[in-house]
């Protein structure tokens, strides 16, 4: 029996007991316009099933992961040595994170300049850099779970920037870090932050998100969007099966990055001994560290690195409220000017963490 | 009923005047010293922290004189009075008798620490400092030149110069001093000599305990440098394996008939060095290079050999490490090789020993299970390496199911874009 | 749209169904399998770094000692002469060798520079500046287990 015909039972059975009339109106009527930059509007998806290998390959390695000092690393090897395929569930784990938090960037970047924030979409924006910060939140604490050197060390590093805020800044780090200091408070801490705290969160902004997304349907960009005669595609099965070819390709890319790529666990990390040369935090934050690192040590009579962090905390502020900076989109109107600055800060961004890598 | 009344009253009398010589606050030599001047004052102060004091022995108990009295009456004569016993202070050839007086007498000694030795001044009279100090030198060492003479502590107490933590520098007093040992045919330089050896550093740097004085090597109240015979013997007090060793090899009647002074002639007396393997060999700073320089001789190969054996084992063990640290990073469980890696490691410990039989046959008996061992983890964790390759040609199959639908999906997707028109 | 197309084309279109769902089926599979061995408990349910089944009971008669691996280390357990179960880390304090029991002295032995420990571990002759580390020892049925708190 042909699974499509399982599927119309199901659904026929379902129907006798819930109105599933918004569901079919999506799958009947749903369509998303086709032009030369559909292309971006797959990365949200992609995210999103990024995510989805997150939390199925998550809740494995939560069956035998020990959140505490002592036996985090060991759990670790454990998993890769002695559990079956282990070593696949975390190495998927790993690399997953990371592609997930790439994607994340595109679709960013690539809503940003496509102006997809105006007006009506102004919530679906927020929420979604609510979301991006959300994910950095997961890979900020997600790597300190191994509790190897690399980890420690960058995450010492990392709350100790966190800690150069004015006023609270000293608050915020030993709220982290569960103390003055590193140590396994930290790691339970981040530990909780990662598997309860940024999920629930992440659930509740993704529900809206998506929400949105459904309701308001894809936006077009400002130049296209003004013809009448918008090419089309129905959301269901056309950019649903395009979806799943991304998806698919996406898994068989993870699967041969875990197998031929593994991600090491290197040395348990050992709060007593000096630290490594060239710690450095993971890629997607080497911009922010680069650029602390250029900012001269004092700046007229403000302190360079304090400097640094209120600038990026406030790019991130006018970040979250760009739709409401940018009024001249709404009125469908081209925004140069605007482009530029995005473009400029992928530039920026590029440059950078080749800098933090290619400099000592 | 009277005679027992007179004895009870003789009797409290007896322990009443002996008392009063031992409560030492009513000392009357104590009482009238602490008014004089600084030197004297300075005295009783000492004597307050003197082990002798708090057993409640007084001055009168070395010194001798009546401690009853003297002070009341303001007359010191009548307490310092010969006809009382009165010493005075001792000079210098008088001393080992005026502590042994009390120190060699095994009764005496029993009813304060019978522990203690008692034959402190027996040993002494054969010691050099005793031989001089019978023909008139008076610079030499007596009791009180390393006990001290009024605040003398217990050995055991940290303060003490004689404690074993001070006992080096306590002798380098005089030792050291190239005024004082002018007239004497020995070196100065022993003290500082002592310092930058092994033994010095231990001793006085990581404070210890473990590691020998000058007392452990020379003996301490019958000091006198350890004659050739000794040499081997003193050492191997501590250094038991080696000294038997060295005892059946041939090195030991050789050094006799040469009469070398076996252990010292390769690691020195007082400056002896931390070992290198490079002493082995027939390197740079070989040891053995110094009698054995002919290369065609059987010594000469087995000094050679001993290092090659050892450098080898080194080297097993070396790549072996690399090889585990390379598997623990990629977070294999490498434990069991590590362990195993311990015996090739223990195997290298005993062959820097076993060097002191001279004899290659015994080094390569040990390092050739050390050799396979450190093998055999290389094996372990090149196969643990292997296996994580492993998993990605088992990840093939699931390859092509993916590569098949992805391009299933794209033909489908084609065709329902044919269907629906677009 | 179906009424359209020719009985060839219906026939390819539902046999690139079919396979499309045998696909789906086998990704299905390929990912279902790995995840039920995985949530399967390992033979060793735990890693073994705390606590360890040392030895057999009737490896360890009375006055002898085994050497056992305990993570990465050796450890050296032992049924004194009285038939007490101990059990310490077997690395000596003075260079690292890994040390054992001598039934003859009756406490435990390094063989590297003659060192002796007592059989609380503690060093008594030789080299050795510290005691050796003692871990708890349990009986259960044959086994005898070593714990490290």
């Amino acid at each position: 029996m042909p699974l499509s015909f399982w599927i119309k039972k199901s659904a026929s059975w379902l129907e006798q007991r819930i109105d599933l009339s918004a569901l079919k109106e999506v799958i009947t009527h749903k369509t998303v316009p086709q032009h030369k930059h559909s292309l971006w509007y797959y990365m949200g998806g992609m995210t999103l099933f990024l995510f989805f290998v997150q939390v199925v390959t998550g809740i494995l390695l939560l069956l035998y992961y020990r959140p505490s000092a002592e036996a985090a690393y060991e759990s670790i090897q454990f998993i890769m040595t002695e559990v079956k395929f282990g070593w696949l569930v975390r190495s998927i784990h790993s690399w997953s994170a990371n592609l997930m938090i790439f994607f994340a960037f595109l679709h960013l970047f690539s809503v940003f300049l496509l102006k997809s924030y105006r007006q009506p979409r102004e919530l679906t924006w927020v929420s979604g850099v609510l979301l991006f910060f959300l994910a950095l939140g997961f890979g900020f604490s997600g790597y300190l779970l191994p509790w190897n050197k690399l980890a420690y060390f960058a995450t010492k590093v990392g709350t100790e920037i966190a800690g150069a805020v004015p006023f609270i800044g000293t608050f915020v780090m030993k709220f982290l870090r569960g103390g003055e200091d590193v140590s396994g408070a930290t790691l339970t801490r981040f530990f909780g932050f990662h598997v309860a705290v940024l999920p629930m969160l992440t659930t509740a902004f993704l529900t809206i998100h998506l929400l949105l997304v459904q309701k308001q349907g894809m936006s077009c960009p400002i130049g296209v969007s003004q013809n009448p005669n918008q090419k089309v595609i129905p959301f269901f099965p056309n950019f649903l099966l395009r979806d799943l070819l991304g998806w698919v390709v996406a898994l068989g890319i993870l699967v041969f990055l875990a197998s031929v790529f593994p991600w090491e666990l290197g040395e348990k990390a050992d709060p007593f001994s000096p630290a490594p040369a060239g710690i450095k935090p993971e890629w997607y934050f080497v911009f922010m560290f680069q650029t602390l690192k250029f900012i001269p040590a004092k700046v007229l009579f403000v302190d360079g690195e304090i400097l640094g962090i209120l600038a990026f905390t406030v790019l991130g502020m006018l970040l979250l409220f760009v739709p409401f900076l940018d009024k001249r989109s709404a009125r469908q109107l081209r925004t140069p000017i605007l482009s530029a600055v995005g473009l400029f800060a992928i530039i920026y961004i590029l440059a950078l963490t080749l800098a933090g890598y290619l400099m000592k | 009923m009277r005679i027992r009344l007179t004895l009870f009253l003789i009797f409290s009398l007896a322990i009443g005047l002996s008392a009063a010589g031992s409560d030492l606050s009513r000392n009357s030599c104590i009482q009238c010293h602490q008014t004089l001047d600084e030197k004297h004052i300075a005295i009783v102060n000492d004597y307050k922290s003197d082990i002798h004091f708090l057993r409640g022995i007084g001055c009168q108990g070395c010194h001798g004189g009546d401690a009853r009295v003297g002070f009341a009456e303001g007359d010191p004569s009548i307490s310092m009075d010969p006809a009382q016993g009165y010493l005075g202070a001792p000079q210098p050839q008088q001393i080992p008798r005026f502590c042994g007086k009390c120190h060699s007498d095994v009764e005496y000694m029993k009813k304060y620490n019978p522990g203690l030795r008692v034959d402190q001044e027996q040993q002494y009279r054969t010691s050099q400092h005793a031989k001089l100090l019978a023909k008139a030198d008076t610079n030499v060492a007596t009791c009180i030149s390393c006990h001290g003479v009024h605040g003398i502590l217990p050995v055991s107490d940290t303060r003490s110069p004689v404690h074993k933590l001070n006992i080096p520098k306590t002798c380098a007093r005089c030792h050291s001093d190239a005024t004082l040992m002018s007239g004497y045919r020995i070196p100065t330089d022993q003290f500082e000599l002592y310092q930058k050896s092994v033994h010095g550093v231990l001793l006085l740097e990581k404070k210890d305990r473990s590691a020998p004085t000058c007392a452990d090597c020379h003996g301490n109240h019958g000091a006198t440098p350890p004659g050739l015979v000794t040499v081997s013997q003193v050492c191997g007090e501590c250094h038991a394996s080696n000294r038997d060793l060295f005892n059946e090899s041939p090195h030991k009647a050789a050094f006799t008939e040469l009469e070398l002074p076996e252990c010292e002639t390769c690691h020195g007396n007082h400056e002896v060095a931390k070992t290198s393997d490079e002493f082995l060999g027939v390197g740079e700073k070989s040891l053995c290079l110094e009698c054995h320089s002919d290369p065609h001789s059987r010594a000469y190969q087995v000094a050679e050999g001993t290092k090659a054996t050892l450098d080898s084992l080194k080297a097993e063990i070396d790549k072996a490490n690399k090889l585990v640290a390379q598997a623990e990073r990629a977070g294999l469980d490498i434990a069991a090789a590590k362990f195993d890696l311990k015996f090739a490691s223990d195997a290298v410990i005993k062959i820097q020993s076993l060097s002191h039989a001279a004899s290659l046959e015994m080094v390569q008996e040990e390092a050739g299970p050390g050799m396979f061992k450190a093998q055999l983890v290389e094996k372990k964790a090149k196969e643990a390496l292997k296996d994580a390759r492993v998993r990605q040609y088992g990840l093939a199959g699931s390859g092509v199911i993916i590569i098949i639908l992805a391009i299933l999906l794209f033909l489908k997707t084609k065709e329902i874009d044919r269907q629906t028109g677009r | 749209m179906n009424q359209t197309q020719k009985p060839e084309e219906l026939s390819r279109r539902h046999f690139l169904d079919r396979l499309l769902e045998g696909g789906f089926l086998a990704l299905l599979a390929a990912i279902i399998y790995p995840i039920i061995r995985f949530i399967i408990p390992p033979q060793v349910p735990e890693a073994s770094t705390n606590r360890v089944v040392a030895a057999n009971l009737s490896e360890l008669p009375v006055n002898s000692g085994k050497i056992f691996r305990f993570g990465d280390k050796p450890g050296i357990v032992l049924r004194t002469a009285e038939g007490q179960f101990k059990a310490f880390s077997a690395i000596c304090t003075h260079l690292d060798c890994t040390v054992q029991y001598r039934s003859d002295l009756k406490h435990i032995w390094c063989a590297c520079h003659n060192g002796h420990y007592d059989l609380n571990g503690k060093n008594v002759t030789g080299p050795p500046p510290r005691p050796l580390e003692e871990y708890q020892v349990y009986i259960r049925g044959e086994d005898v287990i070593v714990s490290k708190t």
